[in-house]
């Protein structure tokens, strides 16, 4: 066993790697410093009991409601992995959230931070861009509705407006073209620059440490 | 750890994590792999008896009267609707067949040919005789039959068909 281990890390350089990513040298920091890797914890169980979802999920407007109905009183513990991806997503939200204005109360966006915020700030869009995509997959009335509003919405850009609301509806209804293109967005482009831009942002506060809290000197 | 019995504030992380990550795995772990394999858990029943109505319905004759009925197959969130059929033969008082009107070549529907006194098969004329039997044509087997029962002057067939040489019985 130590032996395979040695033979892997003179290899794979587990040591280094937990080093450079956990080893790291900190400044004193408190419970609020722990909302980045709590975010990271949520996108990743999002992204297990989501891929766990799609065995059964179907993206058509004949099926995505009985397909639902079925994860939940079908399919063995479909009620948590559906509640789970569910409660995760509002969340999600909310943690990324505060995790972003502890990053604006603490001062912690300034020079050398400022990459690692205005990624931060587009990893917040797309979390909102998840829950607006994966708020209409259910199907049922309210993702129907609150899909109609939120896409009129869009529709009200001035100039623009009516080309983004039929980019964004796939025509001029919310119809199967919306729920499967919301489909696609949910599971693979959102998720997809989800993954990208949080491994830039971790490779950032990697190389830039933590912040300090601002102190009177400050 | 082991050197001392006074742990440390860094291995007793070490352990917590440890510890809380494996719970986490395991409480996990377990609802997904029955998530996954429940629908190979379930295994339905599709035998069933189907009532076809009152016997008088099925007189003796040397003709066949025929049948019908639907089954519902639910898949999931899916439910398929399908149709089957066939032919009672009663030559004599105390003799009921039941006959499936399913081909044995290739699944098509025969139909009974009152001058030929045959089942013929409008794909491959495909002929059977009045008990099923090949008479010509591509099938392989006899056609298929249904296990019959009458309660209460209620004719009823058992579902699903059998066929007597796949299941070697004659």
């Amino acid at each position: 066993m130590k032996n395979i281990y040695a033979w892997l890390n003179e290899r794979l350089g587990f040591d280094d790697i937990y080093k450079m990513l956990l080893d790291r040298p900190e400044p004193h920091g408190n419970w609020w410093n722990t909302l980045g890797s709590a975010s990271l914890f949520l996108f990743i169980m999002q992204g297990v009991t989501g891929i766990f979802l799609t065995v059964y999920y179907a993206p058509t407007p004949d099926h995505a409601y009985d397909s639902i109905q079925y994860i939940m009183n079908g399919v063995a513990f479909g009620w948590l992995i559906r509640g789970m991806h569910h409660w995760g997503a509002s969340l999600m939200v909310f943690v990324v959230f505060i995790h972003m204005l502890r990053t604006f109360f603490s001062a912690s966006y300034k020079y050398p931070r400022e990459l690692t915020w205005m990624v931060g700030s587009v990893l917040f869009l797309l979390t909102l861009g998840m829950g607006f995509t994966g708020y209409l997959l259910p199907f049922n009335q309210r993702a129907y509705w609150a899909t109609v509003v939120a896409t009129n919405i869009g529709g009200v850009v001035p100039w623009a407006g009516p080309f983004i609301l039929r980019a964004l509806r796939g025509g001029t209804d919310v119809s199967a073209l919306t729920l499967s293109r919301f489909f696609s967005a949910h599971i693979w482009m959102l998720p997809a620059a989800l993954a990208g831009l949080i491994g830039l942002h971790l490779y950032l506060i990697m190389r830039h440490g933590e912040s300090a809290y601002p102190d009177t000197d400050d | 750890m082991a050197s001392s019995h006074r742990i440390n504030r860094r291995d007793f992380v070490k352990v917590v994590t440890a510890t809380l990550s494996g719970i986490m795995g395991v409480a996990m772990g377990i609802p997904i792999i029955g998530y996954l394999i429940d629908p190979a858990l379930k295994v339905q029943s599709s035998e069933a008896w189907i009532p076809l109505g009152p016997l008088e319905n099925y007189p003796v004759s040397s003709s066949p009267t025929s049948f019908s009925f639907t089954r519902s197959n639910i898949n999931g969130w899916e439910k398929t609707v399908n149709s089957y059929g066939g032919f009672i033969i009663r030559q004599s008082e105390d003799d009921l067949q039941a006959l499936s009107h399913r081909c044995t070549h290739l699944s098509c529907s025969v139909n009974w040919v009152e001058e030929r006194q045959e089942f013929v098969c409008p794909c491959h004329n495909a002929q059977f005789g009045l008990e099923g039997d090949v008479h010509a044509g591509p099938p392989p087997t006899e056609l298929d039959r249904f296990e019959t029962k009458v309660e209460e002057g209620t004719l009823f067939v058992k579902f699903p068909a059998y066929n007597r040489e796949v299941e070697g019985l004659i």
